[in-house]
C-alpha cells in the first residue's frame, strides 16, 4: 500500500468560520455566504478567481447546486461531499488533492450544516430505506460503551474514570469560554458535570457535543504560490482518511477501548508528515470530542498517551490549554458546537489562528512555536466509523 | 394413529398484579395476569410457542401446514402466519394460514389439523387480551401463545392420540368486538351462560357417543372459553373438576387458551390418560385425546409451569396501560422510525425473520448479518448460512439509552458474544436497567420492534436466560 501524501505541495491561504449557534435567524445559504465571504477576505481573493469548490454537508443540501446558487458562482465546478461527521475535513482533502494534481490553481472547501431546522434535539440521520434490522441507538449510547470497557481493561475505578471524562468536558468549556465563536461560553466544573442525570450509560448531556448550526471554509493553492496571498500560509503536511468496514461491530476481539480507524489514520498521517513524537512535536491538536470518552480514547489512538495511560495524562493536565499538548483549544465539539459538515473545517480554522498567533490572547497556546497542528475528525460509531487526520505547518520542510 | 407430537406454551415475562388495577381504580383484585411486553404481539407470541413446540419435537420433519389462530391479529388483509412461517424457517412447501379473528378459531384450527390427512401440522395460537381500563377483560385476560404439532406416526412420535370428539354450532350473541375497537362487549351474562350450558352438555354426549367412551373413562376435563361463569357451570354440571386452572396466574388467553391448557396438562400427564378438551366459544368443541407410552420420554423444551414461575409481577399498572395503548405517555422528542422497506426485507427474510447469519467456510468467522465478503481473510461468496436463533450468548458490554426512540424507553442495549462465535450489538428485552450486567447469559427472541405506516417491523432481540 502506498500513501505518499502531498506534504508541502498545497497551502491554506485563507479561512473563515461563522459563530456556531442555534441560528434561528439564518438559513443554510446565510451561513455559507457568511463563511465564504470571511474566507475570500482572509485570502484577499474574489470568488471568480477560485477555480473549483468542494461543498461539504451531511444532510443540509444535495449536489453542488445549493452552494453555487448561494454564492452565485459562475460556471464553476462544485462537488458536494459527505462522509458522516468528517464531511468538512473530506471537503478540504479533496480540494487539496485537486490543487496538488495540477488541475486547478486554487480551490475552496466549505462545510455547512443547518441542524436546528429539524425540530428534534440532537442529530438525526435521514432514513435510507432498509429492512428494519439496523440499530437505532443514539451516538451517545454507542460511545458510552467505551467507559465501562476502558475501566475494566485498565483497572480504573468507574467513578474516577467518570470524573476524568468530566474533566475533559470541563477543560473544553474552559477553552470555549475564551472563544467568541463558540456556542457554549460558560465554564463548567467537574462536580457539576458529574451531578447531571445520565442520558446514555454514564454520560449526561454535558458529555455530548453541542448541536449547532454553522459554516467554515478554507481556500488552498499550490505551496509555491502561497505568498502571493498571505505572509502566513499553513502548509498541508498530511491528509489521511480511513473508512472502517464495520467489522468492529461483529468482531468479538474488539473491546471498545480504541477506535481502530483513528489509530490507522494517525499512523498514516504521521508517516506522511514525518512526525515521530507527536506529543512533543505538535503545537496543538483539535480532536473529535463528540462525547467525552471519545477524546480520552483518541489521546491513546493518536499516540499522545500510552495505552491505558490517557486517563492519567488527562487528570495531570497534559492536554489543558497551558499543558504539554493543548487539545481542543477552541473548545472542541463540546463547547464550540457541532454543525456536522462544518466541524472538520472549524478544527482547521483553530490551527489557522493558533499557528498564525491570531487566537485571542486568553487562549493563544504557548506551544505555537512548534509550528505543527493536527486535526482529527471522525464520523460513525465505535466499531464502524470514518476517521480523518490532517497535519498542517507554518513552515515548509 | 394420529394425535399430538409435541405441545408448548409461551408466556411473556411480565405479570400484572390485579391488586395494582384495584389500587388505581379503587377496588380489589387477586392473583396476576400475564402481560405481553410492548414489543410482543400475537404473531411474536405464536413464533415463540412454535419454536418451543418444534424444539420439543426433536428432529421431526417440517409440517405440511402451519395454522395461526388469534382474535388479535396484527394485520388484516395480509396473512400473519407467513411471518410465523418465516421466523420458524419453515420450507416454502409448508402452507401457512391464519385462522381468525374469533376466540373459537384456536380450537377450530386444532380440530382441522387433527382431522386432516397430513403427516404433520403445526397449530399455533396466540392472543393479547385486554380492554379499557378497569374492564373485566383487562383484569381477567392473559397474554400467551401455544403451539401443538399434530400428525400421524410419519410426522413424529405421538404423545397423545386423537380419539375423536364433537362440535356443535349455534349462532347467538354473547361477546363481540368491531374491528379496531379495544373493548369486547358482552350481552347479559345469564343469556350466554344458558346457551353454553346447553351446548356443552349436547357436545359432551355427542363426544362420548362418537368415541364410544363412558363418562368415567375420561380422566381429565379441560374447559376453555371466554365466558367464565359458563365454564364453571359446565364443570359443575359434568360433576368434574377442571384439570388446569390458569385464571389466578396467567388469565384467559382467548384463542390460545384451549391449546395452552392442553399443553400444560401434557407436561405432567402420565401414559394412558384420557383427556377431554372442551371449548365453549360460539358453540362447543370437544377434542378427546389419550396419552401414549411415548409421553413418559417426552421432554418439553420449556415448561409452562416454569414460565409461570419465572414471571416478573413488578410491572407498574401505568406501564401496562401504555403498552396496550390505553394510556399514551409523551414519547421522546425524536423522529419516529421510518417504515421498513418491503423489498429490502424481502431480500433478507432469513436474517430479519429467521436470524440466520453466515459463516466463512475457511476462517469460520461469523457474520451477523450475513455477508458475501468475509471480514477475516476477505473470501468472497464462500459462506454457509448459520442459523443463530437458538444460539445463546454472553453480554460483553451494555448501555442504557435514554435518548433513542423507543415505544417504551429507555433502550437497553448490549454487545452480545455468542457461544461458538459471532457478535451482535443488539437490544435487550424483558429486563430493566438495574437488572443487566456484563457476563449475563442471553438467548434470542422474536419481537416487533416498532410500527410505521401500519407496517410492523419484526426482528430479534436478546433476553436474559431464566
Amino acid at each position: 500500500m502506498s500513501s505518499h501524501g502531498i506534504k508541502d505541495r498545497v497551502a491554506i491561504i485563507g479561512m473563515g468560520c461563522t459563530p456556531f449557534r442555534e441560528h434561528w435567524d439564518k438559513g443554510t445559504d446565510d451561513l455559507m455566504i457568511d463563511a465564504a465571504n470571511e474566507t475570500f477576505a482572509s485570502a484577499g481573493i474574489a470568488k471568480d478567481d477560485i477555480d473549483a469548490f468542494w461543498f461539504g454537508t451531511a444532510q443540509s443540501a444535495m449536489s453542488g447546486v445549493p452552494m453555487a446558487a448561494a454564492l452565485k458562482l459562475n460556471n464553476k465546478p462544485v462537488s458536494r461531499v459527505e462522509n458522516f461527521c468528517a464531511t468538512g475535513s473530506e471537503a478540504l482533502r479533496q480540494a487539496c488533492y485537486a490543487v496538488a494534481s495540477g488541475a486547478y490553481d486554487t480551490a475552496m472547501a466549505l462545510g455547512v450544516e443547518k441542524v436546528k431546522d429539524a425540530g428534534y434535539q440532537g442529530l438525526n440521520a435521514f432514513p435510507i430505506p432498509n429492512d428494519g434490522t439496523n440499530r437505532t441507538l443514539t451516538a451517545a449510547a454507542m460511545f458510552s460503551l467505551v467507559l465501562p470497557a476502558y475501566a475494566e481493561k485498565y483497572g480504573v475505578d468507574k467513578d474516577e474514570l467518570r470524573r476524568t471524562v468530566a474533566r475533559i468536558a470541563s477543560k473544553n468549556h474552559h477553552n470555549g469560554a475564551r472563544n467568541p465563536r463558540a456556542m457554549y461560553r460558560r465554564e463548567m466544573d467537574v462536580d457539576a458535570i458529574c451531578k447531571m442525570a445520565a442520558v446514555a450509560g454514564q454520560l449526561s448531556v454535558m458529555d455530548c457535543a453541542g448541536v449547532a448550526d454553522g459554516s467554515a471554509a478554507a481556500i488552498v493553492c499550490r505551496a509555491e504560490d502561497a505568498h502571493k496571498y498571505t505572509d502566513k500560509p499553513l502548509y498541508v503536511k498530511a491528509l489521511s482518511f480511513v473508512a472502517g468496514n464495520g467489522s468492529g461491530l461483529i468482531d468479538s476481539s474488539y473491546d471498545y477501548t480504541t477506535f481502530r480507524e483513528c489509530e490507522a489514520a494517525g499512523i498514516d498521517a504521521y508517516a506522511q508528515a514525518g512526525i515521530t513524537d507527536p506529543l512533543n512535536q505538535l503545537a496543538m491538536a483539535e480532536v473529535h470530542d463528540c462525547f467525552t470518552p471519545t477524546e480520552l480514547v483518541l489521546m491513546e489512538d493518536l499516540g499522545f498517551s500510552e495505552r491505558g495511560q490517557g486517563w492519567k495524562d488527562v487528570n495531570a493536565g497534559v492536554f489543558d490549554l497551558g499543558g504539554q499538548l493543548p487539545i481542543n483549544p477552541d473548545g472542541g465539539l463540546k463547547s464550540f458546537g457541532h454543525p456536522v459538515g462544518a466541524s472538520g473545517l472549524r478544527m482547521i480554522f483553530e490551527a489557522w489562528l493558533q499557528l498564525r498567533y491570531e487566537a485571542p490572547e486568553e487562549r493563544q497556546i504557548r506551544t505555537a512555536d512548534r509550528g505543527l497542528a493536527l486535526t482529527h475528525n471522525l464520523g460513525g460509531y465505535p466499531g464502524e466509523m470514518v476517521s480523518f487526520v490532517g497535519i498542517y505547518g507554518s513552515e515548509l520542510g | 394413529m394420529r394425535g399430538i407430537i409435541s405441545a408448548a406454551g409461551y408466556l411473556p415475562y411480565w405479570r400484572l398484579e390485579r391488586s395494582a388495577i384495584g389500587a388505581f381504580h379503587g377496588g380489589r383484585g387477586s392473583g396476576t395476569r400475564s402481560v405481553a411486553s410492548y414489543d410482543e404481539d400475537s404473531t411474536t407470541l405464536a413464533v415463540e410457542a412454535g419454536r418451543l413446540a418444534l424444539r420439543s419435537a426433536g428432529g421431526a420433519t417440517a409440517p405440511e401446514t402451519l395454522w395461526f389462530a388469534t382474535s388479535s391479529p396484527t394485520y388484516l388483509e395480509k396473512t400473519n402466519a407467513t411471518i410465523v412461517h418465516a421466523a420458524l424457517r419453515l420450507p416454502s412447501s409448508t402452507a401457512a394460514f391464519d385462522s381468525g379473528a374469533a376466540v373459537r378459531s384456536g380450537v377450530g384450527a386444532l380440530r382441522a389439523a387433527l382431522r386432516s390427512g397430513e403427516s404433520s401440522v403445526l397449530v399455533t395460537s396466540a392472543d393479547i387480551r385486554t380492554g379499557p381500563a378497569n374492564s373485566p377483560d383487562e383484569s381477567g385476560g392473559g397474554d400467551g401463545g401455544a403451539a401443538l404439532l399434530v400428525g400421524d406416526e410419519t410426522g413424529g412420535g405421538i404423545i397423545a392420540e386423537y380419539l375423536g370428539g364433537a362440535s356443535v354450532t349455534r349462532e347467538f350473541l354473547d361477546r363481540w368486538r368491531a374491528p379496531g375497537d379495544l373493548r369486547n362487549k358482552a350481552w347479559e351474562e345469564r343469556f350466554g351462560e344458558t346457551q353454553y350450558l346447553d351446548l356443552g352438555l349436547q357436545a359432551w354426549n355427542d363426544a362420548l357417543e362418537s368415541t364410544g367412551l363412558a363418562a368415567d373413562a375420561i380422566d381429565a376435563v379441560l374447559i376453555a372459553g371466554p365466558h367464565a361463569r359458563a365454564n364453571n357451570g359446565l364443570a359443575k354440571k359434568l360433576g368434574r373438576p377442571v384439570a388446569i386452572e390458569h385464571a389466578s396466574t396467567v388469565g384467559n388467553a382467548g384463542a390460545a387458551e384451549a391449546a395452552l391448557q392442553l399443553a400444560t396438562y401434557l407436561e405432567t400427564a402420565e401414559a394412558a390418560k384420557t383427556v377431554a378438551l372442551i371449548s365453549l366459544a360460539d358453540g362447543c368443541d370437544i377434542i378427546v385425546l389419550r396419552t401414549t407410552d411415548a409421553i413418559a420420554d417426552y421432554q418439553p423444551a420449556r415448561t409452562i409451569a416454569g414460565q409461570i414461575e419465572a414471571g416478573n409481577s413488578a410491572l407498574p399498572y401505568a406501564k401496562f396501560l401504555a403498552w396496550r395503548g390505553v394510556l399514551a405517555p409523551n414519547p421522546p422528542n425524536r423522529p419516529e422510525p421510518a417504515r421498513a422497506s418491503a423489498s429490502a426485507a424481502g431480500r433478507s427474510i432469513d436474517w430479519k425473520f429467521g436470524f440466520v447469519g453466515s459463516r466463512d467456510r475457511e476462517t469460520a468467522a461469523v457474520h451477523l448479518p450475513p455477508a458475501r465478503v468475509s471480514f477475516q481473510g476477505g473470501n468472497v461468496d464462500d459462506m454457509e448460512p448459520l442459523p443463530m436463533a437458538d444460539a445463546t450468548g454472553t453480554v460483553a458490554t451494555f448501555t442504557i439509552d435514554r435518548l433513542a426512540y423507543s415505544p417504551s424507553p429507555p433502550v437497553i442495549f448490549a454487545v452480545v458474544d455468542f457461544d461458538g462465535g459471532g457478535r451482535l450489538p443488539v437490544e435487550v428485552c424483558d429486563t430493566t436497567p438495574d437488572q443487566i450486567n456484563v457476563g449475563d447469559r442471553v438467548e434470542m427472541t422474536f419481537r416487533r420492534l416498532n410500527a410505521s405506516d401500519g407496517i410492523s417491523n419484526y426482528f430479534w432481540k436478546a433476553r436474559p436466560i431464566r
